[in-house]
C-alpha cells in the first residue's frame, strides 16, 4: 500500500510545487490564484472560525448517504424481485439522472423550505442511482450454473436470493457504494448552497463573494479530503465482508 | 438408503419429443449409469427427477411416493463444480444440508477429511485444482440429507489422469457409504468402471435400449480396465452406441 502510494503523491507534489513557484514568479493577486502556501496558512489559521462547517457538512453527508443507499437498495431488490416492475421503472430512473440538480434546488426549497428536507432529497438523488444500478446488475448477473444447481438442490425462491444473489452481488453493491459515496459529499455541498446557516458549501458561497479565493481553496481540500474519507471507509468495509476476493488470483 | 422408479416418462418440448415412455429403476445402494450419446435426453431425465420440469405423462416416484415434479427429493452433482466462491470448502459442503436443516459441520468435517481434503477446510474453491473442486462437489452431494444422489457428468471437464484418480476416488468413497447412485455419463469406460448396471440410451426420443449387469466385484481396481473382459465389455457398448448413431 505504502509502496503503490508514492507515485501519486509524487505527483501531487509536483503540481503544488510548480503552482507555488508560478504563483510567486507572476506574482498572481491572492485573489485570482492564491499560492499553496498561502492557501495553508488560511487553513491553520482559520479552523477555529471554520470547523462547524465542515462537521456539519460531515453529519449532513452521512445522513444522506445512508438514506440513499438504503433507498437505492431497496429499490434494486424490489426491481429484481419483480421483473415487470423493473421493465416499468427502469427508464424512470435513468430519468431521474437527467434532471440538472442546479435547476432542481431552489424548486426543492419552493415546495418543502429551508429545513432538512430538501437537502436530503438532493444528496439521495445523485448517491442512490449508482448503488440502484450497481446492485441490479449484480443480482442479474448471478452464474447462471449456481442458479440451476440451487434449483436442482431444491432450494426455495427465498433461499436463493439470500443464500445466492445477494452475496454474488456484494462486489457490484460495493462498487456502487464507492461512487456513491464522493458523490454523497458533493451533493451534501450542493445542497448547502441553497440557502443553510452551516456547512462547507455556505463557508464557500460566502468566501467566493467577497474574493477570498484562498478560502475557497480551503473549502474545495476539504470536500476532497472527506470524498477520499468516505472512499477509504467503504474500501475498509469491503475488505473486511469480501475476504474471497482477495484470493481469486493466488 | 432408497430406491428410483421411473415408470412411462414422457416429455416434449414444442414439438419435440425428448423422452417417450421411459422406464427405470435404481435399487437400494445400487450404482446405476445412463449411458447416452449427446442430445439424447439425458439432462432432460435428471431436470424431470429434480423437478424443474413437469413430465406430460408419467410418474417418478423415491422409495414408493410420488415425488413428480418436486423440487428438492434428491442430491445433486453438476457437470460443473458448481461451488459458491465467498464460501469457504467447510461452507460449501453443507450448503445443500442447509437447504433444509441445520448443517451438521462436525460430519461435513469428519467427511472432508476421509475424503483427503483435510488441508482444504478453509480454503476457498478459487484455492483448488479442478480435481479437488469436484472432490469437494460430491462431497456436498454425500452430506445432502436426500438419500439418492444423481450425478450429471461429473468429470467431464477433467484431463484424463485426473479423471481416472477421481473415478477411483469416488468408488472408494462410495462403497463406504453406498448411497443409490443415478449417474450420467457418455464416457464408456467410466461407466463399466463405475456401475453395477448401464443402462444405455437410444437416440431421440430416448429410452433404455439395452441393459447391461457389471459382473465385476468390488473394490476395483485401476487394472480392472485392461482385462479381456473388461474391453469386451467396451467393445460391446461400443458397438450398441454405434449402431444408434448409424439408425
Amino acid at each position: 500500500m505504502i509502496r503503490k502510494s508514492w507515485l501519486p503523491v509524487t505527483v501531487i507534489l509536483f503540481i503544488i510545487i510548480i503552482w507555488e513557484l508560478s504563483s510567486r514568479f507572476f506574482a498572481i493577486p491572492d485573489w485570482i490564484l492564491p499560492a499553496p502556501t498561502g492557501i495553508m496558512t488560511e487553513a491553520l489559521a482559520g479552523w477555529a472560525d471554520y470547523q462547524h462547517h465542515i462537521f456539519s457538512t460531515i453529519q449532513l453527508t452521512i445522513y444522506g448517504f445512508l438514506l440513499g443507499v438504503t433507498i437505492g437498495l431497496l429499490i434494486a431488490i424490489a426491481l429484481h424481485l419483480m421483473p415487470k416492475l423493473r421493465e416499468a421503472l427502469y427508464p424512470l430512473l435513468i430519468m431521474s439522472q437527467n434532471i440538472p440538480i442546479i435547476v432542481l434546488a431552489p424548486l426543492l426549497v419552493i415546495w418543502f423550505g429551508f429545513g432538512l428536507t430538501p437537502k436530503l432529497i438532493i444528496i439521495v438523488l445523485v448517491c442512490f442511482f449508482p448503488i440502484a444500478v450497481a446492485t441490479i446488475d449484480g443480482l442479474r448477473q448471478t452464474n447462471p450454473e449456481l442458479i440451476h444447481y440451487m434449483k436442482m438442490a431444491g432450494a426455495t425462491n427465498k433461499q436463493i436470493f439470500t443464500k445466492l444473489e445477494l452475496p454474488h452481488a456484494l462486489p457490484s453493491i460495493f462498487s456502487g457504494l464507492k461512487i456513491s459515496a464522493t458523490y454523497s459529499v458533493m451533493g451534501a455541498v450542493i445542497s448547502e448552497w441553497l440557502g443553510a446557516n452551516q456547512g462547507i458549501g455556505v463557508y464557500m458561497t460566502l468566501a467566493s463573494s467577497s474574493f477570498r479565493t484562498d478560502r475557497v481553496f480551503v473549502a474545495i481540500l476539504f470536500i476532497m479530503i472527506l470524498c477520499m474519507l468516505f472512499f477509504a471507509i467503504i474500501i475498509g468495509l469491503e475488505k473486511l465482508l469480501i475476504r474471497w476476493r482477495k484470493d481469486e488470483n493466488g | 438408503m432408497s430406491t428410483l422408479a421411473i415408470k412411462d416418462l414422457s416429455k416434449s418440448f414444442g414439438g419435440d419429443t425428448i423422452l417417450s415412455q421411459l422406464e427405470l429403476k435404481v435399487n437400494e445402494g445400487e450404482f446405476v449409469s445412463l449411458l447416452g450419446p449427446s442430445g439424447s435426453g439425458k439432462s432432460t431425465i435428471f431436470h424431470l427427477i429434480g423437478g424443474l420440469y413437469q413430465p406430460d405423462k408419467g410418474i417418478i416416484e423415491l422409495d414408493g411416493k410420488d415425488i413428480t415434479g418436486q423440487k428438492g427429493s434428491i442430491s445433486y452433482m453438476p457437470q460443473s463444480p458448481s461451488l459458491f466462491p465467498w464460501r469457504t470448502v467447510l461452507e460449501n459442503v453443507v450448503l445443500a444440508q442447509e437447504l433444509f436443516e441445520k448443517p451438521d459441520k462436525q460430519k461435513a468435517t469428519e467427511m472432508l477429511t476421509r475424503a483427503g481434503l483435510a488441508d482444504y477446510i478453509n480454503s476457498y474453491p478459487a484455492q483448488l485444482s479442478g480435481g479437488m473442486r469436484q472432490r469437494v462437489a460430491f462431497v456436498r452431494s454425500l452430506l445432502s440429507p436426500q438419500s439418492l444422489i444423481c450425478l450429471d457428468e461429473p468429470f467431464s471437464a477433467l484431463d484424463e489422469f485426473t479423471r481416472l484418480d477421481m473415478q477411483k476416488w469416488l468408488l472408494s468413497i462410495w462403497e463406504e457409504e453406498r448411497p443409490s447412485v443415478l449417474f450420467v455419463t457418455h464416457n464408456i469406460e467410466e461407466t463399466i468402471f463405475l456401475s453395477d448396471r448401464i443402462l444405455v440410451l437410444g437416440a431421440r426420443p430416448a429410452n433404455v435400449i439395452e441393459e447391461i449387469s457389471i459382473p465385476f466385484d468390488r473394490p476395483r481396481e485401476e487394472s480392472l480396465t485392461l482385462t479381456p473382459e473388461f474391453l469386451q465389455l467396451k467393445k460391446q457398448i461400443f458397438h450398441t452406441l454405434r449402431g444408434i448413431n448409424n439408425d
